[in-house]
């Protein structure tokens, strides 16, 4: 066996708080040797970051690394002086993190910033350095690199940036880049080209890679061997085909359960005791009756904003009563800006809406709290740590709807009904006196389910309900709506980038691109077997652990 | 106040004693300002002419001055009158400036950019001097010194409400109490304000302390408050003429009491906002 390039023994970090010490790794161990690809997956809280940044030794002030060694090439990295330490990261270690653009300087041409990070580690002129840079900007496939080279970052699209980001840190030739989630936040046809370069820059230079990630069919497909973190501790490593086909330890299993491929179902994702929908029966899909006016009926939907962009440029459908569609498509797809009009949030500039046979598109949205249909259309927002208001109770925030919009008085028969709500989505009726930052996103996420739900709605507008949550909570809260959805007879308008989600989710689905449909059909059938070039791509695109390593070799 | 809300106080206080000194200087002040009249050793009008420009001494804590009245009792007796003047000009301001800020930062839009142009414009002047110049026109009165502080504080209440509704009028929130049945007007006044009042509560403390130094400075320049009325920003005016022959005490001690009030509500500000944000509550 080859001699590791990096050996960890026993690594614990820990972090000073207010309230004492946290320890954040626990005695994780582990070897990589050169030119090997790794993944270390798990979800927040996991300690997978704070490893990869005790590696470096980037920890924030408040963490210490309190026990263990780090040995890179046989030096012990713990112990580095601080002249050594940057002499390494520019010449053998180097980092990419998410959200790149947040990581370059906005007032400095990319060309100038990686020139820059050349010049810190080589003594070279700096014409020299212009040259090398232009070069990496070619080797990370950036079109136009003469003109890009002085494109500022707010010019780029995230995918590029993160681009610029990978060509500055393979700048120096390291032989182990650190990637912590360098896709996150990134459309999947663009964090698959992301990948695929990293992939392929790693192999051709013999670069060992880390991937810190919590997408596990990522790391399924760019690793050849993943380890699994829970509460700072190692739980599991192998291949990464034997660890996602045949998981051994119990927190893996629920992970692999919890992560939605392209044949799981709803029921699958959690197993034990958590699972909701094994013990309520699951209640048939209502059939739509004919000779009733459908659910929701939108027609030519157009929505310009007043600067002259065009997010919307036509947009049609037709939803039954209790059926589920799916909308997917990448940011600036228009997905978010249709499903704010048809809730009613925002006007839209042409088109129509009816819902259950009444036009309600005429009415302006400032004036539709107003409207009877307000309590029937009600909507779940992304992220559930911005959905609650800060200064309201969990109670409170529930409470609210069933107020305004079922003119509910304080009273029994409200706290009655709000603990009811709260039962209904899992909350325990304790916490209802707590703040939101008291709570965890998943206990978030169900009260702005239950507070959705609160009035009776008959169309709950999902706008990407688990993109802010561990698969591990997704998985749970997807079971949920599910089963809310079987019992309410309620029709899901679910908005989602992520198609494996929308497929286990919904009958129906829309593709939408630039502001407008590419294709509709049922669920699987247009997952099967996309008819458009551009569905089709996006299914290609999403890393999925059943696949065999495409780039892992290396 | 619930309980939980005076426990996260004491543990503020208890990492930070600074806060709760000039918690404490505060509450000093104020019971200064309303009981002052009744509790002073010397009456702050009488004249004594015998006793005038003495210097400090047991029976005349801090001196007297060129009429022979008390410095110490003027100085405590003058907080009622300089502290009603910074209150009052400031709660003008700070309900004013957040509900139009707050308007504007939701809409966006016309208003928006209106009221953004006028808050330009009135920031563009010198702030004292458009002071000096409103009390003057106006009329040398006391409303006139509450009027014209209230008015130059206007733009940063107007801004500051704007720019932290601004941030927060796209989130989950707030578009859910629309979902719920709000209507435009009562997110702003309902939601929205009251999630941005501690921040500008802590605002408002530490702009006590300019609106005190500008009353009194319109004061020093012979605007607003007349003698023989006590007030800080004239005793400091009259005592001045005094200091070239060594008679310090005539500036001094006002000057101090003026410094003392400033400081007291520069960083019980401070303190506030750490006990008033709830994110920082555990």
């Amino acid at each position: 066996m080859t001699k590791p390039l990096l050996q960890i023994d026993n690594l614990h970090v820990t972090f000073s708080t207010r309230r004492g010490p946290v320890e954040a790794v626990r005695g994780v161990s582990l070897s990589l040797a050169p030119g090997e690809t790794l993944g270390i997956v798990g979800e927040s809280g996991s300690g997978k970051s704070v490893t990869g940044f005790a590696v470096t030794r980037l920890l924030d002030p408040a963490g210490k690394i309190s026990a263990g060694r780090i040995l890179f090439r046989d030096r012990e990295i713990t112990k580095m002086s601080n002249a050594s330490l940057r002499e390494m990261h520019g010449s053998a270690m180097a980092m990419i993190f998410q959200n790149p653009r947040g990581a370059l300087n906005p007032i400095r041409a990319i060309g100038a910033q990686i020139a820059d990070a050349i010049l810190a580690h080589r003594k070279i002129s700096a014409e020299a350095a212009r040259g090398e840079a232009l070069d990496l900007l070619r080797a990370v496939q950036i079109r136009d690199p003469e003109k890009r080279m002085s494109a500022y970052p707010h010019e780029l699209s995230g995918g590029m940036c993160q681009r610029v980001m990978i060509a500055m840190a393979i700048s120096s030739n390291p032989s182990l880049l650190i990637a912590d989630e360098p896709t996150t936040g990134l459309d999947v046809t663009t964090q698959k080209v992301v990948m695929d370069l990293l992939a392929n820059i790693a192999a051709e230079r013999g670069m060992a890679t880390i991937l810190i990630t919590h997408d596990l069919g990522l790391a399924a497909r760019y690793c050849r061997r993943v380890v699994v973190m829970e509460q700072g501790k190692l739980v599991e490593q192998a291949e990464a085909l034997t660890l996602f086909r045949a998981p051994n330890h119990p927190y893996t299993k629920r992970l692999v359960a919890a992560s939605p491929t392209a044949t799981s179902r709803v029921e699958d994702l959690v197993t034990g005791e958590e699972n909701l929908l094994a013990a309520v029966p699951a209640a048939p899909l209502p059939t739509p009756v004919h000779g009733t006016p459908p659910l929701l009926d939108v027609k030519n939907l157009v929505k310009r904003f007043d600067d002259g962009t065009v997010a919307l440029k036509s947009f049609s459908m037709v939803m039954a009563a209790g059926e589920s569609v799916g909308l997917v498509g990448e940011s600036g797809s228009g997905k978010s800006t249709t499903s704010r009009m048809i809730c009613r949030l925002l006007d839209q500039s042409e088109g129509t809406i009816n819902f259950n046979g009444e036009s309600i598109g005429h009415l302006p949205a400032r004036d539709f709290h107003r409207a009877p249909q307000r309590r029937d259309i009600q909507i779940v927002f992304q992220d559930p740590n911005e959905s609650l208001n800060p200064r309201f109770t969990a109670f409170d925030c529930i409470a609210h709807p069933l107020m305004r919009l079922a003119g509910m008085r304080n009273g029994d028969a409200l706290r009655q009904r709000v603990r009811e709500c709260a039962s209904r989505v899992g909350l325990p009726s304790d916490l209802l006196e707590r703040f939101p930052h008291q709570l965890s996103g998943g206990q978030k996420a169900r009260i702005g389910i239950a507070r959705a739900i609160a009035c009776r709605p008959r169309l709950l507008v999902l706008d990407e309900p688990t993109a802010a949550l561990d698969v591990s909570v997704q998985a749970v809260v997807l079971q949920l709506l599910d089963r809310l959805r079987r019992e309410d007879g309620l029709a899901f308008l679910f908005v989602s980038h992520d198609l494996n989600v929308v497929r286990m989710m919904c009958q129906r689905t829309i593709v939408l691109r630039n502001g407008a449909i590419v294709e509709e059909g049922e669920s699987h059938a247009l997952f099967d077997n996309p008819q458009t070039a551009y569905t089709r791509e996006l299914v290609e695109a999403v890393p999925n652990i059943e696949l065999t390593p495409v780039a892992a070799a290396g | 106040m619930s309980s939980a809300t005076f426990q996260h106080a004491a543990f503020i206080l208890r990492g930070n004693p600074i806060t709760g000194i000039a918690a404490v200087g505060a509450a000093l002040l104020t019971v200064l300002a309303i009981f002052g009249l009744w509790i002073v050793p010397y009456d702050p009008i009488a004249s004594d002419v015998a006793h005038a420009l003495m210097p400090p001494s047991a029976a005349h804590w801090a001196g007297t001055d060129q009429l022979g009245r008390d410095v110490f009792s003027r100085i405590i007796v003058a907080a009622q009158l300089d502290l009603a003047i910074a209150l009052s000009a400031v709660g003008i301001s700070f309900v004013l400036g957040a509900v139009i800020g707050a308007l504007c930062g939701y809409s966006g839009g016309r208003l928006d950019r209106a009221v953004g142009r006028f808050v330009d414009v009135l920031m563009a002047f010198p702030l004292f001097v458009l002071a000096m110049a409103m009390v003057a026109a106006l009329g040398n009165r006391v409303e006139n010194i509450v009027i014209a502080t209230a008015i130059i504080n206007l733009p940063f209440y107007i801004r500051f409400a704007r720019a932290e509704v601004n941030v927060r009028r796209n989130l989950g929130w707030v578009e859910a109490a629309r979902a719920s049945g709000e209507s435009h007007v009562s997110v702003v006044l309902r939601f929205l304000l009251p999630n941005v009042l501690p921040a500008m509560v802590v605002q408002m403390s530490l702009n006590l302390g300019w609106a005190i130094i500008n009353a009194a400075g319109l004061s020093f320049i012979g605007l607003g408050v007349k003698a023989p009325t006590p007030e800080w920003g004239i005793m400091v005016a009259e005592g001045a003429r005094f200091i070239s022959t060594g008679k310090w005490w005539l500036v001094a001690f006002p000057g101090l009491a003026l410094m003392l009030a400033v400081l007291c509500f520069n960083l019980l500000g401070d303190g506030l906002r750490d006990i008033l944000d709830p994110r920082q509550r555990t």
